[in-house]
């Protein structure tokens, strides 16, 4: 079997790590996503953006997906939100939303979900917004949408929202375009709109990247906060390895559309397992230490999604791909073997704990 | 950023920089085409009196003509003239008989012995007939070819509508025109022929002569919006947000009708507002097909008469249509763009 193995250990539903398997039936998890691939038929060849990947979550908790461009975290935001178009996209595996399942509901039953009981907050606030719509309207018309109000109701709310997520003076603001929104208000307002009906399930596709420094320490406090007031379940997708420190309990690491590594934040801050997790967190800045001066680029390119490395999709970049024989090029790894949290990693767990002892941490 | 309260003002300083960008523009057109009109006589050989007199005329009476409407003044007085006149109305005197021509005077044409202005005018209803049924006929029949084709990419309504459009704007309408006039007027009868009435006269008789017109008319540029709508249509849908009005739960209906229509239809007006403005300044070819008596049709008698005052006349009617839609266009713009800045 390809990708990422069904029976592995899935940690993310409590802190600490649950050994052996466990998976099937899950009518407790919220968010349940089961061997999920999504691939795109193009003229060039077939996309395999998501090739199996599995989580749970549950609610009040956070959830980040962590990977690098094309490895498949924000087609499978869109996946669960069921924005891909059935004429471009094949689809499949399951989705359970409160024990309902979304793969194969009705587009219509999707739609109704979607802004409703799970919603999204993009990555560019400014082309995400409707550049001709004031930023009310479509905070309320993503209200009406889902509640038969008047608009004066459904205009109040949206008031009330932006007041809530910080934007001053918001009965004033809620008459203005998004271009007259700084890119942080903007992104603020986004959140606003995402949150106006209380979903249970908020998806955010890189909320900080657009944002500079100071602002998207704001905005995370506000996610934050506002996912303790709301008590939603939050899926943080992200490149960036200081957002999930922030905010996840727990974290995916996706690579080349298969999941390579998954545990709690902390087990996979403090004992990461995988050569790219590694390589993730060598390449990210620390300003709480100053063991060193300089990053750890991760070598060579992400893989083309068509043509996958056989195998090991990260083989090509590993430094210690095929020693004492390991099969890297020939089996693809299947997630956890024998360790505590899940790795997809032919490295025998003992010998990846030494590397990383040894060779990682003292240079991080 | 652009506080609210500040718009009202704006808006006015806006629409008075238009004005005055408009007027002034207006003027240069003036001078330009003037100085042109004056120009083609001297380079072609001719003296412009020629033109006034009749064809046995010795070179003195056109030399007293000219000097007697000023004809030998330099260009500069001779514009000048002209202006005043737009403004104050002017007299011609041409020796035998003495004329006055009200303002606005784009001048007398001799050959039909009136003033420019109101020949202009009662030509000006038939041109707008015409303009406005083909607009409503090519908005109407374009935009929604092109929104459908653009949401069935590749199908095979797609690619008729596709062919359709390509047929349209490269068959010329004095080959469309004269074929539907000799299938529908001549062989089938559905149609009218005869002169063009009045809608005050005959409703049924206006819109019988002018249907092949607008239809003929229409085609040519329900061709070119079709094409740009699909085009900005395909834009728009791979737009960000897009996605997000699906993430709200919007239907499908929504998110194509609301938001995506609502950026797709920006150049649509912009376009439109310009086709429009050149139209009212006559659309020739359809007007001397159908034997509309439109100002295209009054530009080229003036043309083929070599009556200058006309033509001149014509010209910068047109022109000031053309001006006057660019104005338009620039206040809807600020409306339907609220991007666009008021400075």
């Amino acid at each position: 079997m390809k990708g990422t193995d069904m029976s592995s250990t899935n940690p993310l539903t409590t802190t600490e790590p649950v050994p052996g398997p466990r998976r099937g039936p899950d009518p407790a998890a919220f968010l349940d996503v089961r061997d999920l691939r999504i691939h795109f038929p193009t003229d060039d060849g077939l996309v395999k953006a998501v090739d199996g990947i599995s989580f749970t979550l549950e609610r009040g908790r956070t959830l980040g997906i962590v990977g690098e461009s094309g490895s498949g975290k924000s087609v499978t935001s869109l996946g669960i939100l069921g924005l891909h178009r059935r004429e471009h996209a094949r689809v499949s595996g399951e989705v359970w939303l409160d024990g309902e399942e979304l793969i194969s509901a009705s587009p219509e039953r999707v739609r109704q979900l979607r802004g409703q009981r799970m919603a999204m907050i993009f990555q560019d606030p400014l082309t995400a917004m409707h550049p001709y719509f004031t930023v009310g309207a479509q905070i309320v018309e993503a209200y009406r949408v889902h509640h038969r109000v008047s608009k004066a109701v459904a205009r109040k709310r949206a008031v009330d929202l932006l007041g809530r997520v910080g934007i001053p003076q918001p009965a004033k603001r809620v008459d203005d375009y998004p271009h007259q929104f700084s890119g942080g208000m903007r992104q603020r307002a986004m959140i606003a709109m995402a949150l106006v009906n209380n979903p249970d399930l908020l998806i955010a596709d890189e909320p900080t990247t657009a944002l500079d420094v100071t602002v998207q320490a704001q905005i995370l406090d506000l996610i934050r906060d506002l996912q303790e007031e709301f008590g939603s379940a939050v899926l943080m997708i992200t490149h960036d390895l200081g957002v999930v420190a922030e905010l996840a309990d727990d974290i995916l690491v996706m690579y080349g559309g298969r999941c390579v590594e998954e545990g709690s934040a902390q087990t996979l801050f403090r004992r990461p397992e995988h050569p790219y997790t590694w390589g993730l967190l060598g390449s990210m800045p620390r300003v709480d230490r100053e063991t060193r001066d300089r990053l750890i680029p991760i070598k060579g390119t992400p893989p083309s999604l068509i043509n996958l490395p056989s195998g090991c999709a990260f083989h090509p970049r590993c430094p210690y791909q095929g020693r004492d024989g390991i099969p890297c090029r020939t089996e693809v790894p299947s997630l956890a073997q024998g360790s505590d949290h899940g790795v997809a990693c032919h490295i025998a767990p003992a010998e990846r704990r030494r590397i990383f002892a040894e060779d990682i941490a003292p240079a991080l | 950023m652009a506080p609210a309260d500040g718009r009202p003002m704006d808006v006015t300083n806006y629409i008075l920089r238009r004005v005055l960008t408009s007027a002034v523009l207006m003027i240069i057109i003036s001078m330009v085409t003037f100085g042109v009109f004056f120009m083609v006589p001297k380079l072609a050989g001719t003296n412009p009196a020629e033109l006034y007199v009749g064809k046995q005329a010795t070179p003195a009476d056109v030399a007293a003509t000219a000097r007697k409407l000023g004809l030998d003044q330099p260009v500069t007085v001779q514009y000048a003239r002209f202006a005043k006149g737009l403004v104050a109305g002017r007299d011609f005197d041409d020796g035998p008989n003495k004329t006055h021509c009200d303002a606005p005077c784009f001048g007398y044409s001799f050959r039909n012995d009136r003033p420019v202005w109101p020949l202009l005018l009662d030509r000006l209803p038939v041109t707008i007939s015409l303009a406005i049924g083909a607009a409503i006929i090519w908005l109407i029949g374009g935009v929604l070819a092109g929104v459908i084709s653009a949401l069935r990419r590749g199908g095979a309504l797609d690619r008729t509508v596709m062919v359709l459009a390509l047929a349209g704007v490269s068959l010329p309408i004095y080959f469309t025109g004269l074929l539907a006039q000799l299938v529908f007027v001549h062989t089938l009868h559905w149609l009218p022929g005869g002169e063009y009435v009045n809608f005050a006269d005959d409703p049924a008789g206006w819109a019988g002569k002018l249907f092949l017109g607008w239809v003929t008319l229409a085609l040519l540029y329900a061709a070119t919006y079709a094409r740009l709508t699909r085009a900005q249509m395909l834009e728009t849908v791979g737009e960000d947000y897009i996605r997000t009005a699906r993430a709200k739960g919007l239907r499908e209906r929504t998110v194509i009708a609301k938001h995506a229509m609502r950026s797709v239809l920006t150049p649509i007006v912009t376009i439109f507002g310009l086709d429009i403005g050149s139209l009212l300044g006559g659309a020739i070819l359809t007007e001397s097909v159908f034997g509309l008596p439109g100002i295209g049709r009054l530009s080229i008698d003036a043309v083929n008469t070599k009556d200058l005052p006309v033509v001149l006349g014509v010209t910068l009617f047109g022109a000031l249509f053309i001006v006057l839609a660019n104005f338009i266009v620039d206040l809807l713009y600020a409306v339907i763009d609220p991007r666009v800045r008021l400075g």
